[in-house]
């Protein structure tokens, strides 16, 4: 069985966001970029597997659509355990683009799972996945939390409002994951580390695509008011607050 | 110059910072209250290659360099120096000290297993009379023709129940003064050995710290490393190397008391506003980050040295001075930044300031190091 990963290069999650040009560029100067969370989580998942089901799982392979300078990340998921890497080299501007350039990356290939995060932690835009699915002409099952291959057969988890749907999957098709696929991202061991370089990260051009959206302007929330305590007492003053000031009430 | 680290390097920093947080802090607390060894995050910090990141692939170690060595040690000791002192320990004192002076078959029957983290190794030196002179070396390795005959009592030995396998500094023929003095490959469970109870520290509490007796321990002679009266050279040698791991733990400790400083600073109101906008605290603030940039910057020049096999020993000794020095200022500095927060367990740097303390100390005092620098000045 083949498993390929798509993964995303975002800003660390503690990164305090900027923006220039008139707030329609993301500020990139400080940021430190990782690996998606929700991809993460799925790579470990797979690396999970192959450790348990051995030769079973014939290869690990995970695929960016980024420039160069998203290298850094998929070496680690290379560090990790993936066994090798596709980069299609084009800066991902938006969810269509992104799924249309791994669409035609994937179809040429063979895998049996594609693992896709439910979203990315920079734009959320959740839409990556099930486009991508759509464009492969594969099936596509969303929000997942568990996955399991037992006998050559693929066993999902899924959660849904109030409980969770456990399903058995064809292959191939694609997984898109959340929290509970995998408990923590693993971290790197010295030796996978130092064995990154060595493995293959082929890098393919972009196929001809349009982008459906475009970015009009970015707005920062408003920063958070001081903390203002009221007693008993102040009771008034604080409905007064609320309705006027909050517009809660 | 290329102040830039490599992306392996970054790469390392990060594994070790997730590690720290994740598996360290939860119960770093009570584990020093307790005086407790931290075996299971040992063994995953082995299973991650941690204890032989610096010791060649050919040998199962990471094959890493000293760089990153010191960028690891001190994301750890960030957190919990108890940790990172097995780590030291393993890689700059025993793992180090095999792979350079040992024979091919030494380092396939101990060096092995210890650079893939399947086993820890402790480096006995100190002992109840011999501290910074050790010359002075009272633990005997009688020549017996084929084999040693050791007797004699280690002090303070970091990993002395954890290990495996000791590196035992001996005097085998008192009339050479330290040109007699051999190291020994000793496995911990040979006939002869009892441990001390664990010591009861002032900091690095969770660290495995005894005593160790030697009664009667026959060690064959294939067991010497290196020539005959090799031993003293043998450790001031391997001590050079420790030297920039522990530089990098002190760099570790100031600088995790100096973030956890900091956050409180921004957080914290007095008079009206937050602590970080009174001038007092500013100026703290500055001096500590002054200070912990100097001081990684010796650290890491005298860890690159190393890497381009030039000599290192001056430069590491400064860094071991500097640095321990730093760590016990910038501590004591952030426990007054949190006032009495700071002196409260539940704060860290209580903590992180009792462990700087013992970086002025092992592995050579600072007065050892003015000594090494000195002399160095003055050749």
């Amino acid at each position: 069985m083949k498993i390929l990963i798509c993964i995303s290069d975002v800003p660390d999650t503690t990164t305090k966001i900027k923006f220039t040009n008139d707030n329609k560029e993301l500020d990139q100067t400080e940021i430190q970029w990782i690996i998606n969370p929700w991809d993460e989580l799925a790579l470990t998942r797979a690396i999970e597997l192959k450790e348990s089901l051995g030769e079973k799982i014939e290869s690990i392979t995970v695929i960016n659509v980024g420039p160069a300078g998203s290298e850094p990340t998929i070496r680690k998921a290379l560090a990790m355990g993936a066994d090798n890497a596709i980069r299609v080299d084009a800066d991902p501007k938006e969810s269509y683009f992104v799924a249309y350039q791994l669409a035609e990356a994937i179809k040429s290939r063979d895998f049996d799972i594609i693992l896709a995060g439910l979203d990315s932690a920079d734009y959320n835009g959740a839409s990556v996945g099930g486009m991508m699915a759509e464009l492969l002409d594969m099936p596509s099952v969303s929000a997942i939390s568990a996955l399991n291959i037992e006998n050559g057969k693929v066993f999902i988890n899924r959660e849904i409002e109030g409980g969770t749907q456990k399903l058995e999957a064809q292959t191939p098709f694609v997984a898109i994951v959340q929290k509970g696929i995998a408990i923590e991202p693993k971290i790197p061991a010295m030796r996978g580390i130092m064995m990154a370089r060595t493995k293959p990260l082929e890098v393919v051009a972009p196929a001809n695509a349009d982008c459906l959206t475009e970015n009009i302007v970015y707005e920062l929330p408003q920063p958070k008011g001081a903390c203002r305590k009221f007693t008993e007492e102040n009771v008034n003053e604080l409905v007064d607050v609320l309705h006027k000031e909050a517009k809660l009430i | 110059m290329n102040f830039e680290f490599t992306e392996e390097q970054k790469m390392i920093r990060q594994a070790a910072k997730d590690f720290a947080e994740r598996e360290l802090l939860p119960d770093v607390i009570e584990r020093d209250t307790r005086s407790e060894f931290p075996a299971e995050h040992i063994k995953k910090l082995s299973e991650l290659g941690f204890l032989g990141m610096m010791t060649d692939l050919k040998y199962d170690g990471g094959g890493m360099d000293t760089i990153s060595y010191v960028l690891a040690m001190e994301e750890i000791s960030k957190i919990d120096s108890s940790v990172s002192v097995v780590m030291s320990v393993c890689n700059s004192l025993v793992n180090w000290g095999i792979e350079k002076f040992g024979s091919e078959k030494q380092k396939e029957k101990y060096l092995r297993p210890l650079a893939s983290g399947q086993k820890i190794g402790a480096f006995l030196l100190s002992e109840p009379e011999a501290g910074s002179d050790a010359t002075k070396q009272r633990t005997i390795a009688e020549d017996k023709g084929d084999h040693y005959l050791v007797n004699g009592t280690k002090n303070f030995i970091t990993n002395a129940n954890c290990a495996s396998t000791y590196i035992v500094i001996a005097q085998t023929d008192p009339e050479k003064g330290h040109k007699g003095i051999n190291a020994l490959l000793i496995e911990k469970d040979a006939p002869g050995i009892t441990l001390g109870p664990h010591d009861d520290k002032m900091g690095m509490r969770s660290s495995d710290t005894h005593s160790v007796m030697f009664t009667d321990v026959k060690i064959p002679k294939e067991n010497r490393i290196g020539e005959d009266g090799f031993g003293f050279k043998f450790a001031m040698q391997t001590l050079d190397g420790g030297r920039i791991g522990i530089a990098a733990q002190a760099n570790g400790i100031a600088a995790g008391a100096f973030e956890r400083a900091l956050n409180y600073s921004q957080e914290r109101k007095a008079f009206g506003t937050e602590i970080g906008n009174h001038q007092a605290i500013a100026f703290k603030l500055a001096d500590m980050a002054v200070k912990i940039e100097n001081a990684r910057n010796m650290c890491l020049k005298a860890a690159w040295l190393k890497d381009q096999n030039k000599p290192f020993g001056y430069q590491s000794a400064m860094a071991k001075l500097y640095c321990a020095d730093i760590a016990m200022e910038v501590t004591t500095e952030a426990v007054q930044i949190f006032g009495g927060y700071g002196y409260m367990k539940e704060y860290h740097v209580e903590r992180l300031m009792r462990e700087a303390k013992l970086t002025q100390i092992y592995e050579g005092t600072s007065e050892i190091q003015k000594i090494v620098i000195s002399r160095s000045l003055m050749k």
